[in-house]
Protein backbone atom coordinates (compact mmCIF):
# COMPACT_ATOMS: atom_id res chain seq x y z
CA UNK A 1 0.00 0.00 0.00
CA UNK A 2 3.04 2.18 0.51
CA UNK A 3 3.19 1.74 -3.07
CA UNK A 4 -0.53 3.47 -4.00
CA UNK A 5 0.57 6.79 -1.37
CA UNK A 6 4.16 6.69 -3.42
CA UNK A 7 1.98 6.74 -6.59
CA UNK A 8 -0.51 9.87 -5.14
CA UNK A 9 2.51 12.07 -4.61
CA UNK A 10 3.98 11.46 -7.87
CA UNK A 11 0.77 12.26 -9.08
CA UNK A 12 0.44 15.27 -6.71
CA UNK A 13 4.26 16.59 -8.34
CA UNK A 14 3.18 15.74 -11.82
CA UNK A 15 -0.10 17.60 -11.60
CA UNK A 16 1.32 20.52 -10.32
CA UNK A 17 3.28 21.03 -13.71
CA UNK A 18 0.02 19.41 -15.75
CA UNK A 19 -2.20 21.99 -13.75
CA UNK A 20 -1.51 24.05 -17.23
CA UNK A 21 -3.20 22.47 -19.35
CA UNK A 22 -6.73 22.51 -18.55
CA UNK A 23 -7.66 20.04 -21.55
CA UNK A 24 -5.55 17.69 -19.91
CA UNK A 25 -7.40 17.75 -16.36
CA UNK A 26 -10.59 17.26 -17.93
CA UNK A 27 -9.37 13.89 -19.23
CA UNK A 28 -8.18 13.27 -15.54
CA UNK A 29 -11.41 14.16 -14.20
CA UNK A 30 -13.00 11.92 -17.00
CA UNK A 31 -10.56 8.94 -16.48
CA UNK A 32 -10.73 9.11 -12.32
CA UNK A 33 -14.90 8.96 -12.39
CA UNK A 34 -14.13 5.63 -14.74
CA UNK A 35 -11.29 4.10 -12.72
CA UNK A 36 -13.48 4.74 -9.49
CA UNK A 37 -16.77 3.13 -11.64
CA UNK A 38 -14.53 0.16 -12.70
CA UNK A 39 -13.17 -0.42 -9.34
CA UNK A 40 -16.89 -0.15 -7.72
CA UNK A 41 -18.05 -2.57 -10.13
CA UNK A 42 -15.28 -5.11 -9.69
CA UNK A 43 -16.49 -4.32 -5.82
CA UNK A 44 -19.65 -5.39 -6.22
CA UNK A 45 -19.01 -8.83 -8.49
CA UNK A 46 -16.54 -9.09 -5.26
CA UNK A 47 -19.46 -9.00 -2.94
CA UNK A 48 -21.87 -10.58 -5.38
CA UNK A 49 -19.71 -13.67 -5.47
CA UNK A 50 -18.61 -13.96 -2.08
CA UNK A 51 -21.52 -15.68 0.21
CA UNK A 52 -20.66 -15.38 3.09
CA UNK A 53 -20.64 -11.59 2.63
CA UNK A 54 -24.14 -11.53 0.70
CA UNK A 55 -25.96 -13.43 3.36
CA UNK A 56 -24.70 -10.87 6.53
CA UNK A 57 -25.65 -7.60 3.77
CA UNK A 58 -28.20 -6.93 6.57
CA UNK A 59 -25.61 -6.65 9.69
CA UNK A 60 -23.12 -5.03 7.59
CA UNK A 61 -25.06 -2.41 6.68
CA UNK A 62 -26.33 -1.88 10.50
CA UNK A 63 -23.33 -1.44 11.46
CA UNK A 64 -21.99 1.18 9.36
CA UNK A 65 -25.01 3.58 10.11
CA UNK A 66 -24.23 2.35 13.94
CA UNK A 67 -20.36 3.76 12.94
CA UNK A 68 -21.57 6.74 11.07
CA UNK A 69 -24.06 7.84 14.20
CA UNK A 70 -20.39 7.48 16.38
CA UNK A 71 -18.39 9.38 13.93
CA UNK A 72 -20.97 12.04 13.31
CA UNK A 73 -21.63 12.93 17.28
CA UNK A 74 -17.64 12.77 17.64
CA UNK A 75 -17.25 14.55 15.04
CA UNK A 76 -20.03 17.39 15.56
CA UNK A 77 -19.43 17.69 19.78
CA UNK A 78 -15.54 18.13 18.74
CA UNK A 79 -16.75 20.88 16.61
CA UNK A 80 -18.53 22.08 19.15
CA UNK A 81 -15.84 22.67 21.57
CA UNK A 82 -13.75 24.03 18.56
CA UNK A 83 -16.15 26.63 17.67
CA UNK A 84 -16.96 27.74 21.40
CA UNK A 85 -13.55 27.85 22.24
CA UNK A 86 -11.98 29.31 18.91
CA UNK A 87 -14.48 30.84 16.79
CA UNK A 88 -17.27 32.10 18.52
CA UNK A 89 -16.23 35.75 19.56
CA UNK A 90 -19.39 36.97 20.72
CA UNK A 91 -18.36 37.17 24.17
CA UNK A 92 -15.93 39.67 24.02
CA UNK B 1 -26.08 13.09 -4.69
CA UNK B 2 -26.12 12.33 -8.42
CA UNK B 3 -22.24 11.26 -8.26
CA UNK B 4 -23.30 8.71 -5.70
CA UNK B 5 -26.42 7.31 -7.12
CA UNK B 6 -23.78 6.87 -10.21
CA UNK B 7 -21.45 5.46 -8.17
CA UNK B 8 -23.96 2.99 -6.39
CA UNK B 9 -25.75 1.60 -9.59
CA UNK B 10 -21.93 0.25 -11.15
CA UNK B 11 -21.36 -1.10 -7.20
CA UNK B 12 -25.34 -2.76 -7.74
CA UNK B 13 -24.98 -3.73 -11.35
CA UNK B 14 -21.26 -5.65 -10.14
CA UNK B 15 -23.55 -7.31 -7.41
CA UNK B 16 -26.11 -8.31 -9.53
CA UNK B 17 -23.89 -9.62 -12.09
CA UNK B 18 -22.04 -11.45 -9.22
CA UNK B 19 -24.63 -12.99 -7.29
CA UNK B 20 -26.74 -14.13 -10.53
CA UNK B 21 -23.50 -15.72 -11.70
CA UNK B 22 -23.35 -14.23 -15.38
CA UNK B 23 -19.85 -13.20 -15.95
CA UNK B 24 -17.33 -15.46 -17.57
CA UNK B 25 -14.68 -16.92 -16.12
CA UNK B 26 -11.77 -14.80 -16.38
CA UNK B 27 -12.94 -11.64 -14.81
CA UNK B 28 -13.26 -13.23 -11.43
CA UNK B 29 -10.02 -15.01 -11.75
CA UNK B 30 -7.44 -12.15 -12.29
CA UNK B 31 -7.49 -9.60 -9.88
CA UNK B 32 -6.61 -6.62 -11.80
CA UNK B 33 -8.58 -4.26 -9.21
CA UNK B 34 -5.51 -3.36 -7.40
CA UNK B 35 -3.57 -1.93 -10.77
CA UNK B 36 -6.86 -0.16 -11.78
CA UNK B 37 -6.71 1.39 -7.78
CA UNK B 38 -2.53 2.46 -8.74
CA UNK B 39 -3.83 3.86 -11.34
CA UNK B 40 -6.74 5.57 -9.69
CA UNK B 41 -4.21 7.36 -7.15
CA UNK B 42 -2.12 8.62 -9.43
CA UNK B 43 -4.85 10.53 -11.34
CA UNK B 44 -6.30 11.53 -8.10
CA UNK B 45 -2.72 12.78 -7.09
CA UNK B 46 -2.64 14.69 -10.50
CA UNK B 47 -6.08 15.95 -9.56
CA UNK B 48 -4.78 17.29 -6.48
CA UNK B 49 -1.79 18.61 -7.40
CA UNK B 50 -3.41 21.03 -10.41
CA UNK B 51 -6.23 22.02 -8.44
CA UNK B 52 -4.82 25.77 -7.72
CA UNK B 53 -7.36 26.82 -5.85
CA UNK B 54 -6.60 24.41 -3.35
CA UNK B 55 -3.48 25.06 -3.13
CA UNK B 56 -4.64 28.93 -2.59
CA UNK B 57 -6.92 27.58 0.33
CA UNK B 58 -3.94 26.23 2.10
CA UNK B 59 -1.04 29.50 1.45
CA UNK B 60 -4.01 31.88 3.46
CA UNK B 61 -5.09 30.00 6.22
CA UNK B 62 -3.70 30.54 10.34
CA UNK B 63 -2.99 27.77 12.38
CA UNK B 64 -6.01 28.08 14.29
CA UNK B 65 -8.10 26.65 11.15
CA UNK B 66 -6.34 23.43 11.03
CA UNK B 67 -8.21 22.45 14.36
CA UNK B 68 -10.93 21.79 11.81
CA UNK B 69 -9.92 18.40 10.00
CA UNK B 70 -8.02 17.58 12.96
CA UNK B 71 -11.18 18.22 15.15
CA UNK B 72 -13.19 16.02 12.46
CA UNK B 73 -10.10 12.59 12.53
CA UNK B 74 -10.62 12.93 16.82
CA UNK B 75 -14.25 12.88 16.83
CA UNK B 76 -14.40 10.40 14.35
CA UNK B 77 -11.99 8.29 16.12
CA UNK B 78 -13.50 8.63 19.44
CA UNK B 79 -17.15 8.08 18.45
CA UNK B 80 -16.35 4.57 16.30
CA UNK B 81 -14.43 3.38 18.95
CA UNK B 82 -17.49 3.92 21.37
CA UNK B 83 -19.65 2.33 18.79
CA UNK B 84 -16.78 -0.11 18.08
CA UNK B 85 -16.78 -1.72 21.82
CA UNK B 86 -20.84 -2.60 21.39
CA UNK B 87 -20.24 -4.50 18.30
CA UNK B 88 -18.82 -7.66 18.73
CA UNK B 89 -17.86 -8.79 15.44
CA UNK B 90 -15.45 -5.22 14.92
CA UNK B 91 -12.38 -4.33 16.18
CA UNK B 92 -11.28 -0.95 17.24
CA UNK B 93 -8.71 -0.90 14.72
CA UNK B 94 -11.76 -1.46 11.50
CA UNK B 95 -14.17 0.55 12.86
CA UNK B 96 -11.58 3.28 13.08
CA UNK B 97 -10.88 2.31 9.27
CA UNK B 98 -13.93 3.25 8.26
CA UNK B 99 -14.48 6.02 10.02
CA UNK B 100 -11.49 7.27 8.27
CA UNK B 101 -13.20 7.92 5.05
CA UNK B 102 -14.70 10.56 6.58
CA UNK B 103 -17.62 10.68 3.72
CA UNK B 104 -15.40 10.15 1.03
CA UNK B 105 -16.83 6.67 -0.09
CA UNK B 106 -15.10 5.89 -3.31
CA UNK B 107 -11.80 5.84 -2.50
CA UNK B 108 -12.38 4.47 1.05
CA UNK B 109 -13.99 1.60 0.08
CA UNK B 110 -11.52 0.31 -2.62
CA UNK B 111 -8.59 1.33 -0.15
CA UNK B 112 -10.20 -0.71 2.61
CA UNK B 113 -11.38 -3.73 0.37
CA UNK B 114 -7.62 -3.69 -0.89
CA UNK B 115 -5.92 -3.88 2.08
CA UNK B 116 -8.12 -5.99 4.40
CA UNK B 117 -11.17 -7.42 2.83
CA UNK B 118 -14.43 -7.55 0.95
CA UNK B 119 -16.60 -7.03 4.22
CA UNK B 120 -15.32 -3.95 5.81
CA UNK B 121 -15.13 -2.60 1.90
CA UNK B 122 -18.88 -2.32 2.26
CA UNK B 123 -19.02 -1.40 5.53
CA UNK B 124 -16.71 1.83 4.63
CA UNK B 125 -19.24 2.49 1.91
CA UNK B 126 -22.31 2.06 3.28
CA UNK B 127 -21.15 4.00 6.56
CA UNK B 128 -19.58 6.95 4.07
CA UNK B 129 -22.32 7.45 1.98
CA UNK B 130 -24.82 7.55 4.81
CA UNK B 131 -22.28 10.41 6.52
CA UNK B 132 -22.50 12.14 3.18
CA UNK B 133 -26.67 11.91 2.70
CA UNK B 134 -26.82 12.60 6.54
CA UNK B 135 -24.80 16.12 6.11
CA UNK B 136 -26.78 16.83 3.28
CA UNK B 137 -30.01 16.42 5.07
CA UNK B 138 -29.25 17.86 8.73
CA UNK B 139 -26.93 20.10 8.41
CA UNK B 140 -29.38 22.94 8.88
CA UNK B 141 -29.98 21.59 12.38
CA UNK B 142 -26.36 20.50 12.85
CA UNK B 143 -25.79 24.33 12.94
CA UNK B 144 -28.75 25.16 14.37
CA UNK B 145 -27.71 23.49 17.72
CA UNK B 146 -24.43 22.76 17.75
CA UNK B 147 -22.53 25.68 15.76
CA UNK B 148 -21.35 26.82 12.65
CA UNK B 149 -18.59 24.65 12.05
CA UNK B 150 -21.41 21.21 12.83
CA UNK B 151 -22.09 21.06 8.99
CA UNK B 152 -18.50 20.94 8.17
CA UNK B 153 -17.57 18.52 10.91
CA UNK B 154 -20.36 16.14 9.78
CA UNK B 155 -19.21 17.12 5.64
CA UNK B 156 -15.84 15.60 6.36
CA UNK B 157 -13.77 14.83 3.52
CA UNK B 158 -16.87 16.25 1.51
CA UNK B 159 -17.31 19.59 3.21
CA UNK B 160 -14.65 20.53 0.09
CA UNK B 161 -17.51 19.96 -2.78
CA UNK B 162 -20.43 17.85 -2.12
CA UNK B 163 -21.73 19.08 0.86
CA UNK B 164 -19.51 22.80 0.49
CA UNK B 165 -23.17 24.40 -0.75
CA UNK B 166 -25.68 23.25 1.80
CA UNK B 167 -23.11 24.38 4.56
CA UNK B 168 -22.25 27.55 2.89
CA UNK B 169 -25.68 28.22 2.99
CA UNK B 170 -26.00 27.42 6.61
CA UNK B 171 -22.98 28.70 8.30
CA UNK B 172 -22.62 31.67 5.73
CA UNK B 173 -20.14 32.52 3.18
CA UNK B 174 -16.91 33.33 6.08
CA UNK B 175 -17.17 29.55 6.62
CA UNK B 176 -16.76 28.24 2.89
CA UNK B 177 -13.01 28.86 2.94
CA UNK B 178 -13.04 26.91 6.04
CA UNK B 179 -14.72 24.27 4.79
CA UNK B 180 -12.58 24.28 1.61
CA UNK B 181 -10.00 23.60 3.49
CA UNK B 182 -10.82 21.00 5.71
CA UNK B 183 -12.83 19.22 3.03
CA UNK B 184 -9.42 19.45 1.13
CA UNK B 185 -6.90 18.18 3.76
CA UNK B 186 -9.27 15.47 4.80
CA UNK B 187 -9.82 14.12 0.99
CA UNK B 188 -5.39 14.45 1.22
CA UNK B 189 -5.39 12.26 4.12
CA UNK B 190 -7.90 9.53 3.26
CA UNK B 191 -5.40 7.52 1.70
CA UNK B 192 -2.53 7.85 4.44
CA UNK B 193 -4.74 7.60 7.38
CA UNK B 194 -6.32 4.33 6.59
CA UNK B 195 -3.18 2.89 5.49
CA UNK B 196 -1.83 4.02 9.14
CA UNK B 197 -4.70 2.04 10.69
CA UNK B 198 -4.45 -0.99 8.92
CA UNK B 199 -0.99 -1.67 8.57
CA UNK B 200 0.94 -0.59 11.52
CA UNK B 201 1.08 -2.51 14.46
CA UNK B 202 0.24 -0.84 17.44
Amino acid sequence: MITVLLLMVAGILAGLWLGKFPSIMKVNDRLISWAIYLLLFLLGVGVGTNKAVIQSLDSIGLQALLLTIGALIGSIGMGWVIYRAFFHLNNH
Amino acid sequence: MKGSLIILSFFALGLILGVTNSLPEFLLKTDFSMYALYILMFLVGIGIGADRKSWKVIQTINVKIFLVPLGVMVGTAIGVTIVSLFLPNLTIREAMAVGAGYGYYSLSSIFITQMHGETLGVMALLSNIIREVATLLLTPLFVKYFGKLAGIMSGGATAMDTTLPIITRYSGKDYAIISLFSGIVLTILVPVIITFILHTSL
